[in-house]
């Protein structure tokens, strides 16, 4: 009896919180999954069914592999395990096949790869800092922040309806973050070094001897692993890169916070130097050594596609085309424009992926490329200047994942993900992160309500949306509540205005004469308004973090 | 409150777990001529909306009884007319006249799951909010944390949401949940107007009735019945009479309307059960054919006579000392006595949760449990365990209940003094209550198991069914003698502790 008392976890809040989310994926098995799970299904056939030289070059299914190598051998392993479940999936020809047991076997690959993401979710909270503890264990900012990642609306729609395996990806990026953070031995680093305000308040000698023994190489084979499972985490690439660069191969700093060129440790480069290598050779070098890495590389950055997804993606171009659009029909109106010269593309409709400019002039990958660049570069600039302890990392990683989501070619609107995870754990530490992630978080998992379309997850996506939501905004407010309040009324107004957008576009828009007309002006509204919405969040933070000042000119308190 | 919010969430959850297992397949689904128990309640829609109110108890050739006929008080007929409204509208083929029997499609599945979503938003989940919030001497934690356990109760959410039965169990269930609030908060008339409607909805509720009237009749006699008590007692007789007349005003128009009525309403052929069922009789049956022994009415008055037996005692306190814990616990113990009743249907309502949650919690895992078969059957087994598991967690979690296994957290102090008077060496009765509840989930567990994965053999296909109805039943059987012993023992321990204090 007492075994089983402890087995059942008496009062383990987190042990409950991530067997209740585990539970409510199980119930969402039966729901609506769209054609990634026919992709991940020919995968799975791929693998299994072809040998290794074949993979990248496979184009049965217009679904061909376009993932990094470890993740067709993640598949793979998959297969053997899903020839079980039933053979006939392992089929290449098989097209669009989904029995029963299909169902079930994907399904409950991406719910049990999820354990990865509780694991790391559990050392992230080891990070979180301690100190402010209230009595309530719904008070505790360790609580709060293990259920915003466990019951995050965007995975759980993601994964569990939509169907993708970013659960386990997020796990290992949750996990390196998390390995940066600590010390070996002692988990709790932040709580010694940095002071509530997230500031270091040891001297940096001290905070130097620490640095020595945090577990960068570990945080750094697991992003190497991770960039090998899913290429689009190199958007947040340069926040590592430069991260460890600076803090980790410079071991001091001068007392003013700017860098000793003399502490430069050539050990240490080339461990990590090893450690990239050796994770990149296991990776690419079978292709290497088949003569294929050309073909592999051009299957994952396939520039052919359009500057904006069918559905655009709350980003900057969103705005751009709005614009253009807007312009076009007051050019029109006021016969500035010639009616036969506007291509005639009716934009968003969902098939065609190249948009036309009318007006403002068309955009090319290299501009995007660039426009992320520039869009990147002071946040990685902040990050060598102005080092702020892996506070000051996580801010630039989000950075550098909001840039590239405002200014990226064919950004799919789930990639506001990658900024709203690692958000999370700024969130719980200071008010105004709190007040930035809010509105991140908020009309990003509003954007993603056009991925599920079908009327009996309406419900669902609205009840977990507002759970979430509601969570979110109450719990962090009671958080904070000592300090001034986390929205002023024009982001109240905003975040209130959602409702309204949401009831028009769904409940009475299909009823209007417009539905025949302007089939594609609720993904429009919706892409338009969140896009207002996480450019102000990418302006605040970016704001935040330039205006914040450095560790070393800080006063000790 | 500060916590409001919590609330919310709890709430959330609950409607999230509910529309999530409504995703799942129905009784019934795709199985003609007679289809299942959704088809019944779209019948009856069909019905209620082409005939008049006169024909709907009645068979004709528009209305045939035997295809899923009107079984159910004029509440739930009015119920499906306004459905039927709706329906119309959205379109009206899902309840044309004869044509539309055994219509199945993804939408009207849709739209019978939503109205399901709204009643239980509409009556059930206001009741459980506002039950929780009004519960006394707990803190605001634990009151979310009792909200939570009643929503996610598995029983209540597979049955309407999933087996999707021909009854809107949480409406009957609310108005009775709207009625008990009523009767504890000194709101006497609201509270009998309630339980009136939740009578008129499912003539079930009837069960309950004499906790009600025992407790009401209690509350008349401390006020004196010759001043205030008498007042009240007129007072809450009119309530009644007016509340049922109005439910059943186009039926007492004749005679015959209303015998017809309650001829459907109590179907007195129909036997002492009709399925597996985890009841006493059932289990009996497998010893002894009791159906085939004894003519009918003789099972019915046997029936009857041993559910009012075993009901009497706690009855007859109820009225002498008439408080509101002692009421609820009645309510709860009449649950285990159902199952010396008729047919099946028992829906256990978790209102002493957070007084004793040990037993409840375990109370309610065997009434899920004991459905188990008929889950079974319509393909539910893997939201049936998904949802038991969650309700399992929350308990624990928000209870610790393995930590309130001691003789006064199972309220069994009183009763164990009692008992060492003659046995000295009574002394192992919270360790062994520990080991029975694991005994019982293990059989659970097992038995589930090899339903799922086992062919019965050919010459017992029904082996697993009464095998899972027969434990149960034992489960069963325990709980009514505990909960006898705890009412039967609550007033000392009560008159303990105010000398103590």
């Amino acid at each position: 009896m007492a075994a089983f008392t402890i087995a059942a976890g008496t009062g383990n809040w987190f042990s409950a919180l991530a067997l209740g989310v585990t539970l409510l994926k199980c119930l969402l098995i039966p729901t609506y999954h769209s054609t990634d799970f026919e992709v991940h299904r020919n995968w799975l056939a791929i693998t299994h069914s072809l040998p290794i030289s074949q993979w990248y070059y496979e184009a049965t299914s217009e679904w061909t592999l376009d993932y990094p190598p470890f993740f067709a051998w993640f598949e793979y392993i998959l297969s053997h395990v899903a020839k079980y479940f039933d053979q006939e999936m392992l089929n290449v020809r098989n097209l669009n096949y989904s029995s029963s047991r299909t169902l079930l076997f994907q399904r409950f690959s991406v719910i049990f790869m999820d354990v990865l993401f509780v694991y790391a979710v559990h050392e992230c909270c080891k990070c979180i800092d301690g100190k402010k503890v209230g009595k309530e264990l719904t008070e505790k900012p360790k609580f709060i922040l293990s259920v915003l990642l466990l019951w995050n609306f965007g995975l759980l729609i993601v994964d569990h309806i939509h169907f993708q395996y970013n659960g386990f990806l997020f796990g290992l990026m949750l996990l390196s973050i998390a390995r940066l953070f600590q010390r070996q031995g002692l988990p709790i680093l932040s709580r010694l070094v940095l002071n509530s305000r997230g500031q270091a308040i040891l001297p940096p000698r001290l905070t130097k001897v620490l640095g020595l023994q945090k577990r960068h190489m570990e945080g750094a084979f697991f992003f190497a692993v991770l960039l090998h499972f899913k290429h689009i985490y190199l958007y947040v690439a340069p926040a590592y890169g430069v991260y460890l660069l600076r803090s980790y191969c410079f071991t001091a700093n001068k007392p003013d916070g700017s860098i000793r060129w003399n502490s430069f440790s050539f050990v240490r480069v080339i461990s990590l130097g090893l450690v990239v290598f050796l994770v990149s050779a296991l990776s690419l070098g079978p292709f290497l050594a088949l003569n294929q890495l050309p073909q592999v590389f051009s299957r994952l950055f396939p520039f052919k596609r359009g500057l904006c997804h069918a559905y655009w993606a709350p980003n900057f171009w969103a705005l751009y085309n709005a614009l253009d659009k807007v312009l076009s029909v007051i050019g029109l109106k006021l016969k500035f424009l010639d009616p036969n010269n506007i291509p005639k593309a009716s934009m968003t409709s969902g098939l065609v992926q190249q948009f036309q400019h009318t007006v403002l002039p068309s955009v090319t990958p290299l501009t995007t490329l660039i426009c992320t660049l520039i869009a990147i570069l002071p946040s990685i600039f902040c990050l060598w200047f102005k080092p702020q302890g892996p506070r000051g990392f996580l801010r630039c990683l989000t950075l550098c994942a909001l840039s590239s989501f405002m200014f990226g070619w064919h950004v799919h609107e789930k990639a506001i993900l990658l900024a709203i995870l690692p958000m999370s754990l700024l969130s719980v530490q200071k008010a105004g992160d709190a007040s930035i992630f809010l509105i991140l978080t908020t009309t990003g998992h509003y954007s993603l309500f056009p991925l599920l379309f079908t009327a009996p997850e309406l419900p669902i996506k609205i009840l977990l949306m507002l759970l979430f939501t509601i969570y979110s905004i109450s719990s962090l407010k009671t958080l904070f509540r000592k300090e001034k309040p986390l929205f002023n009324w024009m982001e109240t107004f905003y975040l209130l205005g959602l409702g309204p957008l949401e009831v028009f576009c769904e409940f009475v828009f299909p009823f209007t004469s417009w539905k025949v007309k302007y089939p594609f002006l609720p993904l429009l509204l919706t892409s338009v308004y969140c896009a207002v919405g996480i450019t102000y969040a990418w302006f605040k933070l970016y704001v935040s973090v330039l205006i914040d000042p450095p560790v070393g000119k800080t006063k000790k308190q | 409150m500060e916590k409001w919010y919590l609330m919310t969430i709890v709430v959330l959850i609950g409607l999230t777990v509910r529309w999530t297992v409504s995703l799942n397949s129905y009784s019934g689904a795709g199985k003609p001529p007679m289809f299942g128990d959704y088809e019944a309640q779209r019948h009856w829609q069909e019905i209620t909306f082409n005939l008049p109110v006169k024909q709907w108890y009645f068979n004709s050739s528009d209305n045939n009884l035997q295809y899923w006929g009107l079984d159910y008080p004029p509440l739930t007929a009015y119920h499906s007319l306004l459905c039927a409204y709706v329906a119309k509208f959205i379109n009206p083929d899902w309840i044309a006249l004869h044509t539309s029997r055994g219509y199945e499609s993804q939408a009207h599945k849709l739209f019978m799951r939503t109205t399901v979503l709204i009643a239980d938003l509409l009556i059930y989940i206001p009741a459980v909010v506002l039950y929780c919030c009004c519960l006394k001497d707990i803190s605001t934690k634990k009151k979310i944390a009792n909200a939570l356990c009643i929503l996610l109760y598995p029983g209540l959410i597979l049955i309407d949401y999933g087996h999707f039965q021909n009854i809107y169990n949480s409406v009957s269930l609310g108005f009775a949940l709207w009625g008990v609030l009523g009767v504890s908060c000194d709101w006497d008339l609201l509270g009998s107007l309630a339980f009136c409607l939740a009578i008129n909805y499912k003539q079930m509720e009837l069960y309950h009735s004499l906790p009600f009237f025992c407790f009401l009749l209690g509350k008349c006699f401390k006020k004196g019945l010759k001043g205030k008590g008498f007042v009240l007692l007129v007072k809450l007789a009119c309530t009644v009479v007016a509340s049922f007349v109005l439910c059943w005003l186009p039926f007492f128009t004749e005679r015959e309307q209303t015998l017809q009525v309650l001829r459907r309403l109590f179907p007195v052929d129909r036997g002492l059960f009709e399925d597996k069922v985890a009841n006493i009789w059932c289990s009996f049956n497998v010893f002894l054919k009791i159906r085939d022994i004894l003519p009918r009415h003789i099972q019915l008055i046997m029936s009857f006579c041993f559910t009012f037996l075993s009901l009497l005692p706690a009855c007859i306190k109820l009225t002498l000392q008439p408080s509101s814990k002692g009421f609820r616990l009645t309510l709860l113990k009449l649950y285990s006595v159902i199952l010396f009743f008729f047919l099946y249907h028992f829906r256990p309502v978790c209102l002493v949760l957070s007084e004793i949650p040990f037993m409840s919690t375990w109370f309610l895992l065997v009434s899920t449990f004991s459905l188990l078969p008929l889950l079974l059957k319509d393909e539910l087994l893997m939201p049936s365990v998904v949802t038991t598991m969650a309700f399992f967690i929350a308990c624990v979690t928000s209870f610790s209940i393995f930590e309130k296994t001691s003789e006064e957290e199972l309220q069994l102090k009183s009763f164990s003094i009692s008992v060492r008077k003659y046995l000295p060496c009574f002394t192992f009765l919270s360790r062994m209550i520990q080991y029975l509840f694991l005994i019982s989930v293990i059989t659970m567990v097992l038995l589930t198991l090899m339903t799922v994965t086992l062919d019965p053999p050919q010459k017992l296909p029904d082996l697993f069914s009464v095998l899972v109805c027969f434990v149960s039943c034992l489960n069963f059987l325990f709980f009514l003698v505990y909960f006898n012993i705890i009412i039967m023992w609550d007033s000392k321990s009560g008159r303990n502790q105010k000398k103590i204090s």
